[in-house]
Formats: C-alpha cells, structure tokens, sequence
C-alpha cells in the first residue's frame, strides 16, 4: 500500500434494496489505487450486488460512490474503458472460439493487449480452436479472465476468479492476479476461498446481512482480538454445555464450526488442556489435533458470519 | 475506434449465424423448399401461374425468418448465457450493438434475396418491375419482425422465446398469404391475419413487384403500424438480464 497514489474506489453509506429484501445495508469501503482488495462472505451477503453497483450495472438506493473518481451509474461511457469485468459466470459467446472473442472484445478499446499473448497468459493456447461452448468451466474462466484484461484496464473486478477451477489454473491465476498488482492495476475480488484472500489481498472486507462485519488486513482480522483460543479435533456433535463446565469456561465460549473441529474461545493453558484430555478420556472421545494461539482467516469468517444463521 | 468495433461485433454476429445449422434451415432451406415444392406438386393451388404468386410471398417469409426468428432467437440465448450483461460493462454502446445486430440481419436478407430470385428466375419468374419499391417494403417489414423477435427476445425466458419464436413463424407463414392466397382462409381468419404483420407484408410485396395498380393502402398501414409499435414495445419492456 505504500505504492499507492491515490483512490481507486470510495463508497459510503451504500444501500440497495430489491422490493422488501435489503441486498446492501449501509456498506462503506475504500480501495487505494494498486491493491487488491477482497470482498468476502457467505452466498447472499451482498457482494455481488455491490460490486455490480460499482461496475455500472445497478444504481443504489442510497450512498455514495467513486470509481476512478466517476459515478458508475451515471458515467459509464468515461469508466467503461478503464475498467475489466469478470463475471461470477457466464458472459461468454458459446459459439466462438477464444482467440476470435478476445479479439472481439479487443476492438471495443483504443489500445488493447494481443489477443495472442494473453492466450498464453492465461494457458488456453492449446485451446484457441476449440468452441467456447466445449471448453472445461476452468478454460472458460480463464477466457473470462482474459476478456476482463484485454482493454489493459486500470482497474479489475473478479468475481469468483478460481471458482471451477484445477489446481494449477488456480495457481496460474494468482501469479497473473500478483502480476496484475505489481503493474499497479486495481484489483476487487470476492471470494469463497479463504487461502485465495489470505494469499492474495492487500486488504479485504467481510460482508454479512449486507453490512461490513469486519475489514483490515488478512494478519489484523486473524489478530482481531488479543484473546487467545484452543483449538481441537474430536468426535462430532460432543455434549458442549457438559465440556464447558468441565474447563471452566461459560458454554458460550465452546463452539463447534464445523462437525467434529471444537474451538474453545479461552487461554490454552496447560491445566486447561489436562482438563480437556480427562474429559475426553472420560467420555471414551479421541483427540485429534490440538493447538493453541492464532486464528485463521477461514475461523474468523464462519464465526462472524454464520453465529445468526443456524 | 467506433467503426471498428462495429465491424469486429458485425463480423461475429454474423459468423455466429452463420454457425448455426438450424437458422440457415429457417432463413434459407424453408422458403426455397416452399418455394420449389409449391411451384412444383400441382394440384395444391389453382393458382395459373404459381412461381409469380410465390416470390413475393417467399421474400417476405424470408424477411420474417430473419428478422423475427434468427435475430431473436440468437438473442435471447445471448441473453440466456449473460452475453449482453458481459457486453454492457465494456465500451461497445448498446446502439454499436444493435448496429452490428442490424448489418448482421441486412447482410443475411441480401443472401436470402439473391437466392430466392435465382431459384424463382430459374423456375420462370417473370419480375415485371416495381423491385425498389418491394425493398423498401421489405425494409419496412425486417423493422417490424425485427421489433417483434426483440420483444420476445428480451421479455422471455430463452426457452420460452424458442419454442414461441418458432410456433409464430408457423402461424404467419400459415396466415401470411406467402405460400397459398389469402382467400383460401375462412373470412373471419382473413379479417386476424390482415391484422398481422405477415399477410400486410407479403401482399403490399406482391402488389409493387406484379403491377401496381390498386396498392393495399389498408395493408400498408397495417404494416406501417407494425413497424413502429413492435420496436417500441421492444425498447420499452426489453431486459438485458433474464
């Protein structure tokens, strides 16, 4: 972030509504030129349609938004040309093949990357003659990866970048998503992956319920709090409120994010831990992996966003 | 830069048409298959000379294929796939688009014309005049058509506006006057076809390119109304997202 000269995008205050159901609820970010930033959060968070409000495609009920210091809604003719969309999916010519779209989507810009090159960029050379419609769903990701690059834009949205994709598409795209960055490109990407945030994003914000619940850099969000947790791997659907009172701890602070992974949100300590494993010997439960100290990313995002849900 | 993304997007549109099998079926192998099996199997009409009454007819139903059901077809699917969303996040204008749409279509008549004059030529087709005139009309008919196969286009789920897409095209070649006389229909089914855009089409056609006399002035503002009320239907109630 040092690197960076300005603003790319300001949003505050952004609300939208679809008849009765609230999609965005009062979000505000700002993304500093050169950054990737992240947008995370459960389907049905709102990302999407925040970032389709910052592409042009929608116009908010209320707040206010920068892009390229444009309006979106309003001066789209100006950001157009400055931008590159990847969509969530979709957006493709079945009937084309990839060399003839990205040529295509060449011509709409005055001055636009060779189609050829970014073929190879993104792998699909041994595909350039196969129609779009039989191409894998990770061959047309990259397709769509690089028709958002092709007008060499200043700033790129991706939704979903790696969503389909193998192993080594996925590292292909994070290489060109760091490429991208270290050539001063904006870069806003939602996300499921919690690796592909961690790795990848300068900074990053987690929606739920249309709101921000959080935002910071990967390394402040996984420090969010001082407190320090207890993490374990035992067998499913244990009796909580009965451990809680075994270590000491009010039931609250016991959960369970996903079947059989415990996270006791109190001080490892080693008389803790004793009264854990007696617990776990008395109640006949083996232990699986045990440790202690930081969250990741991937803890912090199920318990902000998932506590109201069940 | 304009001129050559609405070449570049032209050249696709076209290319893509002329990809797909089954719109060459519509827009050439049904009305020069109508054309020769009606000129040919006697007995059908009573017609004294089939082939002077069927070219006129079968440049309209050309018009019609193309317009209506190839145009909204290929774009309903592009709205179907998020092709026209995809679109509409870069520079190319939502005019430069149905510009490219418009070459694409024109280009497609202009083959279909020089077909079907050359198979009705073949058969004996007498032209006695008035050619300007029908490609004015049959202008005049591609706006409609191409009005109506948008308002489908861009309302309906893409399924929905293939099968309706292909049942209207049967129902207006059925009612459109093209392959057989409009008097062979009941007279209240004559009443609801000179309503429609088919038969207005393929009977001013008809006048202009036989002689001329007593224009359907009727038909004509038929037509004329067709051909303003579909594209603004289709500007008002189209949706770029299904």
């Amino acid at each position: 972030m040092n690197s960076a000269t300005g603003t790319a995008i300001e949003v505050v205050g952004l609300e939208k509504r679809y008849g009765a159901t609230v999609a965005v609820d009062g979000i505000s970010i700002t993304v500093d030129t050169g950054e990737v930033f992240g947008l995370l959060g459960p389907n049905g968070a709102g990302k999407t349609t925040t970032v389709e409000i910052l592409e042009g495609y929608r116009m908010p009920d209320a707040g206010t938004v920068r892009v390229l210091g444009l309006v979106p809604w309003r001066e789209g003719s100006g950001l157009r040309p400055r931008i590159g969309v990847m969509l969530q999916e979709g957006g493709l010519y079945p009937g084309v093949k990839p060399l003839e779209a990205l040529q295509l989507f060449a011509s709409y810009y005055d001055d636009p990357d060779d189609p050829e090159r970014l073929l190879d960029v993104v792998g699909l050379r041994d595909a350039r003659d196969t129609m779009v419609r039989r191409l894998s769903g990770g061959q047309k990701q990259r397709l769509s990866l690089a028709l958002a690059l092709v007008g060499r834009p200043e700033l790129v949205f991706l939704d979903e970048p790696t969503a389909g994709m193998d192993p080594r598409a996925r590292a292909t795209t994070w290489t060109l998503i760091r490429d991208l960055k270290s050539s001063g490109v904006t870069v806003v990407l939602t996300t499921h992956a919690m690796d592909e945030a961690e790795h990848l994003c300068d900074r990053l914000a987690i929606v739920d319920h249309g709101h921000v619940v959080a935002s910071g850099t990967p390394a402040e969000l996984t420090t969010l709090d001082t407190e320090e947790e207890l993490r374990f791997a035992a067998p499913p659907g244990l009796d909580r409120g009965a451990l809680a009172v075994a270590l000491h701890v009010d039931v609250s602070v016991v959960s369970e994010p996903r079947p059989g992974d415990y996270v006791v949100a109190a001080r490892g300590t080693p008389e803790r831990i004793a009264d854990l494993a007696a617990w776990l010997r008395d109640h006949d439960a083996a232990l699986g992996e045990l440790s202690t100290g930081r969250r990741s990313l991937e803890d912090v995002f199920l318990r902000l966003t998932s506590e109201d849900r069940a | 830069m304009k001129t050559r993304s609405l070449l570049a997007q032209a050249r696709v549109e076209l290319l893509l048409t002329l990809r797909r099998s089954e719109s060459l079926l519509v827009t050439l192998g049904i009305p020069i298959g109508i054309l020769v099996f009606f000129a040919k199997v006697s007995g059908i009409s009573d017609l004294k000379d089939p082939v002077q009454f069927l070219v006129p007819g079968i440049l309209a139903l050309a018009v019609m294929s193309t317009a209506m059901v190839s145009l909204g077809i290929a774009t309903g699917y592009e709205r179907h796939y998020g092709v026209l969303k995809r679109l509409g996040s870069t520079p190319l204008t939502r005019s430069g688009l149905l510009a490219a749409k418009t070459l694409n279509v024109l280009a497609i008549e202009v083959l279909q014309v020089v077909v079907i004059v050359i198979t009705g030529l073949a058969l004996g087709w007498d032209v006695s005049g008035g050619l300007v005139a029908a490609f004015g009309l049959l202008l005049l008919g591609t706006v409609a058509f191409a009005g109506i196969g948008m308002l489908m286009a861009g309302t309906l789920r893409a399924e929905a506006n293939l099968a309706l897409s292909n049942g209207l095209f049967l129902v207006l070649l059925f009612l459109g006057g093209m392959a057989y006389p409009l008097t062979k229909l009941p007279g209240g089914l004559q009443a609801v076809a000179k309503a429609l855009p088919a038969a207005p089409l393929a009977e001013t056609v008809r006048d202009v390119v036989e002689h001329g006399h007593s224009f359907p002035f009727g038909l004509f503002a038929v037509l004329v109304a067709w051909a303003v009320l579909a594209p603004i239907a289709a500007a008002r109630w189209f949706r770029w997202e299904e």
